[in-house]
């Protein structure tokens, strides 16, 4: 009977003491997680929407759309997040778009677990690049070995399944900010 | 003493000769900086909590002793985890989900239970920083390799010319498992010639 006593108490102090220490330790951290995070997707907007000055975060029908505006108070057009199966796991992306959406400003990749040297370049400013002006009026397209015309990328050597990845969550995501924005804001 | 101490970088090195902890070893080491951090983080884990599991030792009771080394590795892991995103977040993405894995490594349990909990806390601590030294040491080792053949850098830094041409195949597991087993057989040989 003792024994089962100790053995109880042991295991309940042990408990209690790691929940009040992990407790402290998360309240010291806790703010500063979320100030990195609000901090990464504050760089992402201003990485796909250039040249952006400040922008403003309002949610419409339920998704966060950053509205984002220059130097002279014009729009620069809309920045919102995405994300979707890949390879291996999520791929969740910032997207910049143009004030009538149909031209891509740029794309962040905010997290990704795709192969490292393969799936993993859609990270590189060689594929992030590609977005920067794109036409997407009718959906954006992928070629894999031709020259990629007016609305294409090029999807990544030895990575057609991340690049084609990468291109479906914009389209999808972009249709759908599309409905949800009344057209001619 | 110090033998506690110098017996995890070498003679007992816990990756290349007690092949523990492999999961980690195998899946972080794309670069120098993964390995790095991986083996301080898990180096802090193994130490602090073989201090508390030494010095708890004649308190817990046989019966639920691994339960409560359980609950003390794994509030350390924790710790080390929430650190980690506060302050370095960039490699705590790029670990990803290792850093909270840390709790299933073996090299640490196996610590507690050979070790800490039979010893001084004194003792405790040499052993344990040499294991996390060792374990250290080869992360770095094997981070290295495998970034300096895969883009001809290590830690970052330009070594190769810009003549070599990236080997995609030793960021992949492949490549970990290659230059893992090189490496073990190489110690052996630089072991057995002393």
């Amino acid at each position: 009977m003792n024994k089962i006593v100790k053995m109880v108490l042991t295991l309940t102090l042990l408990g209690l003491i790691s929940g009040l220490a992990l407790s402290m330790v998360s309240n010291y951290t806790d703010p500063l997680i979320e100030q990195n995070e609000r901090k990464a997707l504050r760089e992402a907007v201003f990485y796909v929407l250039q040249p952006t000055e400040d922008y403003e975060e309002r949610t419409v029908d339920g998704k966060i759309i950053y509205e984002s505006y220059d130097e002279s108070g014009e729009p620069v057009g809309y920045a919102f997040t995405a994300s979707g199966g890949g390879y291996q796991g999520t791929i969740e992306l910032m997207v910049g778009a143009g004030t009538d959406l149909e031209e891509i400003k740029g794309i962040q990749i905010l997290a990704s677990e795709e192969t490292p040297g393969l799936g993993g370049k859609i990270r590189g400013e060689s594929f992030k690049s590609q977005f920067r002006g794109l036409e997407a009026g009718q959906g954006i397209g992928l070629v894999k070995s031709e020259e990629p015309e007016r609305g294409e990328i090029q999807a990544i050597t030895g990575a057609t399944i991340s690049s084609r990845a990468v291109v479906d969550i914009i389209n999808k995501e972009l249709n759908r900010v599309r409905d949800i924005l009344p057209e001619g804001e | 003493m110090i033998r506690e101490f110098v017996k995890g970088i070498w003679k007992e090195n816990p990756v290349f000769v007690q092949v523990l902890g492999m999961c980690p070893t195998l899946a972080v080491t794309t670069s120098l900086i993964n390995g790095l951090s991986m083996g301080l983080a898990t180096t802090f884990v193994l130490v602090s909590s073989g201090l508390a599991i030494s010095a708890l030792r004649k308190l817990i009771p046989d019966q639920v002793r691994i339960a409560s080394f359980m609950i003390i590795i794994s509030s350390f892991v924790t710790v080390v985890k929430l650190l980690f995103e506060a302050h370095i977040p960039e490699i705590s993405s790029q670990l990803g989900p290792y850093l909270p894995l840390i709790v299933t490594n073996c090299i640490i349990l196996g610590r507690q239970e050979a070790f800490s909990s039979k010893q001084p806390i004194g003792k405790t601590l040499l052993d344990n920083l040499g294991m996390g030294v060792g374990f250290i040491f080869a992360l770095v080792v094997l981070g290295s390799v495998r970034e300096l053949f895969y883009q001809g850098t290590i830690g970052g830094a330009q070594v190769l010319g810009t003549w070599y041409k990236s080997m995609i195949i030793m960021v992949q597991p492949a490549g970990a498992f290659i230059s893992l087993s090189l490496l073990v057989a190489l110690f052996q040989r630089l072991s057995e010639s002393e």
